[in-house]
């Protein structure tokens, strides 16, 4: 085959609706003769089951109303503490998933005949045998690194046993790279530690909470939005630096509209203001950190006057924010945010909230920086000594976490090594890599193309699906159990149970046993417990409970933690100093900045603006996009376009109208936007919900609803420090509808 | 109901909570969220609330019903009688709030202040869900102190207060000052 040729040996394929939940009647019997087992069981049959939520990462506690074997409402679980009864809107939303008529129905496997390429309904024995098959040989003939696997979504940790047993460990979250990855990584390089979920601030007892575009409220993080509002109703004032006057802005007693790309400045204006002003808490900085000098030389220059010119923010208002941020402190903090990638510089930037969060003393004191504690789960040992791995971390980015069994590599690299032929075979775990932001839409589809065998374990005939030789359809989380939840860290530890509420819909199978069945087939036997409540029930039995006392409440609580520090208390820290580092010991040694330094960013083409994205309270990006339940309101149905109403005057724009957007590189979103003429966005860019526009026809609700914010990112900057992806460097133009 | 403003972010986990508790037709809600913005760029302001049925002491929809399927019930709340009402509207138009719409099945709907919930001692579904503890359920003619505490010094109002429909719905302003 001659170069450039045809360089797919796998084209797109369109899921015939027949293979789709749609077409199938559901089995009376099957729900019959499923035993809900433990849970409340009510009247006439009714129960409530007690779960944790997979339609974001936050993993709220849920409660599944059960009435003649259907779930009929999702409400808040009182027992879990991350939802205190209360839930969003996409966790009640759990029904639009479970009962989506296009779910995924049956096993599927890629072939082709005459020329044309099809997807033919397997059995699940069928299915199994060719992925082993294929995953075993891509392993023996170029060993175990040509084998990787990207995922998002809480059952996982079974395909993760399952590659352990043959060497592989080349696992890659996107959501690493995208989202919380430079937060994680910049908060072990500052106090030793890595963040968590939720973030570590005491943000019901704060009096001043600063914001840097985070959008809390559009974000429904169930926990941080509740304790916000406590903060509000207690009187904590909000400050917002963003581009848009979000919700969260909406809330503020200072909403400053940044200009994009230069929030490091703003940081280091605000450090300065509170070193040069004398603001700062100087007994904290000198006894609990290191590099105040070399952090003052780096600010030294960077006035509120200098500041002003480069973030289009008058200097008399960044001087007002720092002295009330340091008149509230202890009890104030600059939050770090979440989906923190943006320029490709987030490690110095949270970096700098950091840095802003330890100049005012506010490190484990009420309504500041706190370390919420995780439940002490213990891991039974393993069954089998795994075969040696051939590394435990292969990511070339040097601060990219060495303690994530999860993610060892960035999803970039793994799409990378597979368009260079390095990796051979993709499993593909609930990640629509499509429309994943990782590096934008036309690498991940080379990426798949390339691969010598794609795999694709999914509920929804999402994108990613079509470009897959094996199509597994899993249960809904509604339908399953999955691994124990201690992975959330919060006041009260707590570790959580995901258990089914109904039993599996369609040919669909938890991925429990999905992983289990590929195992075994590979002549291995005992990598996993002989079922998975059994597995839950060893693990539990080992912190003193049991499966039967879990199912109850789904939830097993400790006692609060104390969160503060005492006067004189050492922080004994796990960084090379012990101390908070202001400027960073390992990123000098790295070859890095030790303190955050601002450095400009591109910016927008004339007549093009910078695209800033977000999302919707009541969607998660893609895993909502096809959720009839959450469709159906009006402000759920499609994403616009934002546009600030002087740029839609020179545009010829109207509130409305639909416009194609076109972005720097000439790509041209694949269908028609509607523009939202408002003041509430700066004149040099542009906001759109990230998730909308999906290409697969058979996403029949999803299908042309919005344009892809996806599509649209062609130019990205990966932080050399730590390999997380930014894409904020993307500007667009609008094509007026002809 | 006290409605905080303040705390409020149009999340909508109100109307989906109350969409499932109900049995709401796809396509209708008995309650939705207003986000409201003026101002003048860079000094905006921002509203948002959750609405529904303002369960009026002098609701217009009573009077001008003329089966009299939308009643007042003993507990104070206006409630429809579905096998009285014919779809013939007249409390549609009379409604200043909009809060009303035609089931599919031929009646008039709307909140009902889960009458059904709130007579086993449960809250409804819209104040029980929501993150933000904007919604709060408040027997006006014996208020307890949490809810005088949250109305104390703080700016209230009631909606279309000239049209007479003594409505029992109150909004804390989302122009109320930090701890005011």
């Amino acid at each position: 085959m001659s170069q450039g040729q045809n360089i797919s040996r796998r084209d797109f394929i369109k899921i015939s609706s027949i293979f789709l939940a749609g077409s199938t009647a559901l089995s009376a019997g099957a729900a019959q003769a499923f035993s809900g087992a433990d849970s409340s069981v009510g009247d006439e049959g009714s129960k409530v089951v007690y779960s944790f939520c997979e339609h974001c990462f936050w993993r709220c506690g849920i409660a599944a109303h059960v009435r003649d074997g259907k779930v009929y409402k999702i409400t808040g679980s009182d027992h879990h503490p991350l939802s205190q009864g209360k839930l969003c809107p996409r966790g009640t939303g759990g029904t639009g998933l479970l009962y989506d008529p296009d779910r995924l129905a049956h096993p599927l496997i890629r072939e082709t005949k005459d020329g044309r390429q099809f997807y033919r309904k397997a059995t699940w024995d069928e299915a199994i045998t060719l992925v082993a098959e294929k995953l075993y040989g891509i392993k023996e003939q170029y060993g175990p690194g040509a084998l990787a696997m990207l995922h998002h979504g809480y059952g996982v940790s079974f395909f993760k046993n399952m590659f352990s047993q043959i060497g592989v460990n080349k696992y890659a979250k996107p959501s690493y790279d995208l989202c919380c990855g430079p937060a994680r990584q910049a908060t072990v390089l500052t106090y030793g530690y890595p963040s968590d979920t939720p973030e570590g601030f005491d943000m019901k007892n704060s009096k001043y909470m600063v914001f840097f575009g985070t959008h809390f409220g559009e974000n429904m993080h169930n926990t941080a939005v509740q304790e916000i509002s406590e903060g509000i109703r207690r009187g904590a004032k909000i400050v917002v630096f963003d581009p848009r006057f979000s919700t969260l802005a909406g809330k503020a007693e200072h909403w400053l509209p940044i200009k994009p790309a230069t929030d490091i400045a703003m940081m280091q204006g605000l450090m300065h203001v509170l070193i040069s002003e004398n603001l700062y808490d100087k007994a904290f900085v000198e006894a609990h950190t290191v590099g105040f000098d070399e952090l003052w030389e780096s600010v030294r220059e960077m006035t509120p006057e200098k500041v002003s010119e480069i973030t289009d923010i008058p200097a008399d208002d960044i001087r007002t924010v720092a002295r009330e941020y340091a008149f509230h402190a202890p009890a104030a903090f600059v939050h770090t945010g979440r989906r923190t990638n943006w320029y490709g510089d987030a490690l110095q930037r949270i970096r700098a909230i950091h840095i802003l969060n330890a100049l005012v003393g506010n490190f484990k004191m009420p309504g500041g920086v706190v370390a919420f504690q995780k439940f002490p789960l213990v891991q039974p040992p393993p069954a089998h000594e795994h075969p040696a791995y051939e590394k435990e971390v292969h990511s070339k980015y040097p601060f990219f976490p060495e303690d994530e069994p999860s993610n060892t590599i960035a999803s970039h690299e793994i799409i990378q090594q597979a368009i260079s032929g390095e990796i051979k075979g993709l499993l593909i775990y609930g990640v629509n890599l499509p429309e994943t932001m990782t590096l934008g839409r036309d690498k991940a589809i080379e990426a798949m193309k390339k691969a010598e065998f794609v795999v694709a374990v999914d509920v929804l005939p999402s994108e990613v699906t079509g470009y897959a030789d094996v199509v597994l359809p899993e249960c809904t989380y509604l339908e399953r159990y999955d691994d124990l939840d201690n992975g959330r860290a919060f006041r009260t530890p707590f570790v959580a149970l995901r258990q089914p509420a109904v039993p599996p819909m369609y040919d669909s199978k938890p991925g429990n046993q999905i992983a289990k069945m590929i195992t075994e087939k590979w002549g291995i036997h005992g990598a996993f417990p002989p079922s998975v409540e059994k597995g839950l029930d060893k693990k539990l039995k080992l912190v003193g409970s049991s499966l039967a006392e879990i199912k109850k409440k789904g939830v097993l609580v400790m006692p609060e933690t104390d969160l503060y520090r005492k006067p004189g208390e050492a922080l004994n820290l796990k960084t090379p100093s012990g101390k908070v580092e202001l400027a960073s010991a390992r990123l000098k040694a790295g070859g890095f900045d030790a303190v955050p330094r601002y450095t400009r960013h591109p910016e927008p083409p004339t007549g093009f603006y910078r695209m800033l994205t977000g999302r919707k309270p009541m969607l998660t990006f893609g895993r909502t996009a096809n959720n009839r339940f959450l469709g159906d309101l009006a402000t759920a149905k499609e994403n616009e376009v934002w546009v600030n109403n002087r740029i839609a005057e020179k545009h010829s724009l109207e509130n409305g109208e639909y416009v194609h957007l076109k972005n720097q590189d000439g790509v041209i979103s694949e269908f028609p936007v509607k523009v939202k003429v408002t003041q509430r966005i700066r004149t040099d860019a542009v906001y759109m919900v990230h998730g909308f526009g999906h290409t697969s026809a058979k996403l029949t609700w999803a299908h042309k609803r919005g344009a892809s914010h996806n599509q649209l990112i062609s130019r990205t900057e990966i932080d050399p420090a730590m390999g997380a992806v930014g894409f904020q460097n993307n500007f667009v133009t609008f094509i007026k509808e002809a | 109901m006290v409605i905080d403003t303040r705390v409020c972010v149009g999340c909508s986990a109100c109307v989906y909570a109350c969409k499932q508790e109900n049995s709401v037709p796809e396509g209708y809600c008995r309650d939705w969220v207003v986000q409201e913005s003026g101002g003048e760029y860079p000094k905006l302001t921002m509203e948002n609330r959750s609405e529904r049925c303002q369960h009026c002491e002098n609701a217009p929809c009573v009077t001008y019903c003329p089966t009299r399927a939308s009643h007042y019930a003993e507990d104070g709340t206006v409630q429809i009688n579905r096998s009285l009402c014919t779809g013939c509207k007249a409390c549609m138009a009379a409604c200043p709030y909009d809060a009303r719409y035609v089931h599919p099945e031929g009646y008039v709907d709307k909140c009902s202040l889960c009458k059904h919930r709130i007579e086993q001692g449960l809250e409804t579904a819209c104040v029980s869900i929501c993150p933000t503890g904007s919604l709060n359920l408040v027997d006006f003619n014996n208020m307890d102190e949490k809810t005088k505490e949250l109305l104390k010094g703080k700016i209230v109002y009631r909606q279309k207060e000239h049209a007479g429909t003594e409505p029992s719905l109150q909004w804390i302003s989302a122009s109320n000052k930090p701890g005011a």
